[in-house]
């Protein structure tokens, strides 16, 4: 591993100072420290049939920055298009480069104890709440990619809903990045504790001007006894970014997450979306979508661990693969001893869209119980030649038909989206990617 | 405009290398309705599936022009936007695509690009003919076909046929498995499209449909080609002694039938 060493923009002297500068509480550098020397030691993840040796995770610059504007109508266009105008923006986040250049929360929410802010922040102001979660429902020593997002993390949001507290508005988190070889390191927390009830929503942008740069997320998000979290995330990164993305749940007592993720970066990839169903009761609906385009590789893992009784999940993932894009599908049904009465499904189904392109999709169910319901179905297919003659024969053109049948077939997660400007967001860039 | 012309000549079809149809002729003008019936197997679902262009059926010899245009030589698409309409069988779900956006998809494709039909008089004729089928506000926004019953696909494609407004409409057992409420109203979407400009072949098993939209001409198809025409009697001939008295009395023999 000392080969990915040389390559490691900071060492410990470095992230002393940056931690220092930041102001950061000692509970949050030692995290950091004790990052730096994981990720030293740890090896790469190693998900299957994708090769990512050669992918760069670690050659960026950590430090950019950007400055807070005083009006939506400063940002960049690709920005205020994801948002209401006026008095339609929501509450919201917004990160340029790593840094919070806007944030809005409705003070209606802050009166009632909601807290929604830039990590670097939550890190400084509400420091003990924090400690309570942060690297919680996913450990640091999973391997190199998680001991480096805790050593260098640069950005992130944290979302803290009290308990009760029904919030019901989307909250929006939009990130955009410009600023060439940079490192997007963003730890994101997302709390609701008991019987609360929020919408998350996030989007990854990046203008071509990023070139060659890094994301590595980790997103953490903990469901309390009878919450609802709603998660929405579009992932639109440029075809030089490497992205490593992770989001974690961890869902208690008839608590329940719903994924909607349309993970559409133009760059290579490598995403792990994890859900724990830990209390009795405990629901996950995950519906995710990919379009897979040029000669990006791609590799999802869509992990849920059934421990609770009665525990029920259902993840639907559904891709398109174009040119000569090469993408692996994971799905993971765990139901471990004990887990009596869950029912977990998983659906995967890959469109290919070129005899070039390669799809694969891995159904797996592992299951240490009895007295459970569990199934699932995974396909790799063109497209319907009887539902292409249906369209043409109505007189839509062949390519048009085959766009329709395409954008329907991945309608169920862009319809999931809560906020109307990211639900756009996705449309039309299943347009651009399918077009 | 002169009306609609559609002429079919010693049209032989197969399916997988096999023989269905064998010679069909079929000469109709707009402001006709013609019934096309048989017993199962005789070929008629694979005479409409072939001039629309079903990419499993294969034309073997014989023409098929629509206003002297040669239909055989054209993709799927281009004979419905030359005015050619299939009311299916089994209609395809499409899901994720609304019926709406799908229709105007399709009348956009007809109309062709600088000529989209305004998106307030689209809406306003889908609503009118809606109304006249006795369809529910939501089907607009129903994914296409998805989750529907063998009813309202039905009823869908006599929906896309008012929409479209073809030359010539096919429509291959839009009758079967309806209630006789749901033949009413594909009857009256039907009936409603009768014009000079505008002719149709319903193909059908039964004489019931024929009560509702009453047929010019009759066309009794066994074993792959047209073997007695008539007018609307002969419908009830048939309905009265069966295929059977009509082999008889035709001095067809052998039931030799075939996959549809």
């Amino acid at each position: 591993m000392s080969m990915q060493l040389k390559n490691l923009p900071f060492d410990a002297e470095a992230i002393t100072n940056f931690t220092k500068n930041r102001n950061e509480p000692k509970w949050f550098s030692e995290i950091r420290l004790k990052g730096l020397a994981l990720a030293e030691e740890l090896p790469l993840p190693t998900p299957e049939k994708t090769r990512i040796a050669d992918w760069n995770f670690t050659k960026f610059n950590v430090q950019t920055e950007s400055d807070a504007v005083d009006q939506l109508s400063d940002l960049p266009e690709e920005i205020s298009t994801l948002m209401g105008k006026g008095d339609q923006v929501g509450n919201v986040l917004i990160h340029v480069n790593n840094s919070a250049v806007f944030d809005h929360l409705s003070q209606n929410l802050k009166d009632q104890g909601v807290i929604y802010t830039d990590l670097a922040t939550a890190v400084r102001e509400h420091s003990d709440l924090l400690a309570n979660y942060y690297f919680k429902t996913t450990s640091i020593d999973k391997h190199q990619l998680t001991a480096l997002n805790a050593a260098l993390v640069n950005g992130g949001t944290f979302l803290y809903v009290p308990k009760n507290v029904v919030v019901s508005e989307p909250i929006q988190a939009v990130y955009y990045q410009d600023a060439p070889e940079a490192g997007l390191i963003a730890h994101t927390l997302v709390v609701a504790e008991e019987s609360s009830s929020v919408t998350f929503v996030e989007s990854y942008l990046s203008d071509a001007a990023a070139g060659t740069s890094v994301a590595n997320i980790v997103n953490e998000v903990v469901v309390g006894a009878n919450a609802q979290v709603k998660y929405g995330a579009v992932d639109e990164f440029s075809d030089q970014f490497v992205t490593y993305v992770s989001r974690q749940a961890n869902v208690a007592k008839d608590g329940r997450i719903q994924w909607a993720l349309g993970q559409m970066n133009d760059g290579n990839t490598l995403s792990e979306n994890a859900t724990n169903l830990e209390g009795d009761g405990a629901e996950a609906d995950i519906k995710a979508v990919s379009i897979g385009s040029g000669s990006q590789k791609q590799n999802f893992d869509n992990y849920v661990r059934h421990v609770g009784k009665a525990t029920k999940s259902q993840l639907l993932v559904r891709a398109a693969q174009k040119d000569a894009s090469n993408s692996i599908f994971n799905a993971r049904t765990k139901i471990e001893h004990g887990a009596s009465g869950a029912d977990g499904e998983q659906t995967q189904r890959v469109l290919m869209l070129s005899d070039q392109a390669r799809g694969d999709a891995n159904p797996i169910l592992l299951i240490d119980e009895y007295d459970v319901v569990a199934g699932h179905a995974a396909s790799v297919g063109r497209v319907d030649p009887d539902q292409l003659y249906y369209l043409m024969s109505r007189g839509i053109k062949q390519e048009t038909a085959e766009k329709l049948i395409v954008e329907g077939f991945l309608a169920p997660v862009v319809d999931l989206l809560p906020i109307e400007g990211v639900q756009k967001q996705l449309t039309k860039l299943i347009e651009r990617k399918v077009g | 405009m002169t009306a609609p012309e559609l002429k079919i000549n010693d049209l032989h079809v197969s399916v997988e290398g096999k023989s269905i149809v064998k010679g069909f002729d079929l000469d109709m003008k707009g402001g006709e309705i013609h019934a096309l019936m048989g017993p199962n197997g005789t070929g008629k679902s694979t005479v409409a599936s072939a001039l629309m262009g079903h990419p499993k059926y294969e034309v073997t010899s014989g023409q098929a022009l629509l206003n002297e245009q040669n239909l055989l030589d054209m993709a799927v698409d281009e004979r419905a936007r030359a005015g050619m309409f299939l009311a299916m069988q089994y209609p395809s779900e499409v899901s994720g695509v609304s019926n709406a956006d799908f229709l105007r998809t399709a009348i956009n494709g007809r109309r062709g690009e600088g000529n989209e039909i305004p998106l307030m008089k689209f809406i306003k004729t889908l609503d009118k003919r809606m109304n006249m089928l006795e369809m529910d506000e939501s089907f607009a926004e129903r994914y296409v076909n998805e989750g529907f019953s063998g009813g309202e696909k039905k009823r869908n494609e006599i929906l896309q046929l008012m929409m479209l407004e073809p030359q010539f409409a096919i429509l291959d057992e839009i009758d079967s498995g309806l209630d006789i409420d749901a033949l009413k109203w594909v009857a009256k979407g039907v009936n409603s499209m009768r014009s000079e400009n505008f002719g149709c072949l319903i193909i059908t098993h039964y004489q019931r449909l024929l009560n509702y939209i009453k047929p010019d001409k009759v066309h009794i198809m066994m074993q792959g080609r047209i073997v007695k025409t008539g007018g609307p009697e002969l419908a009830l001939q048939l309905e009265k002694e069966g295929y059977d008295g009509m082999k008889a009395e035709l001095g067809i023999k052998d039931d030799e039938t075939v996959e549809a």
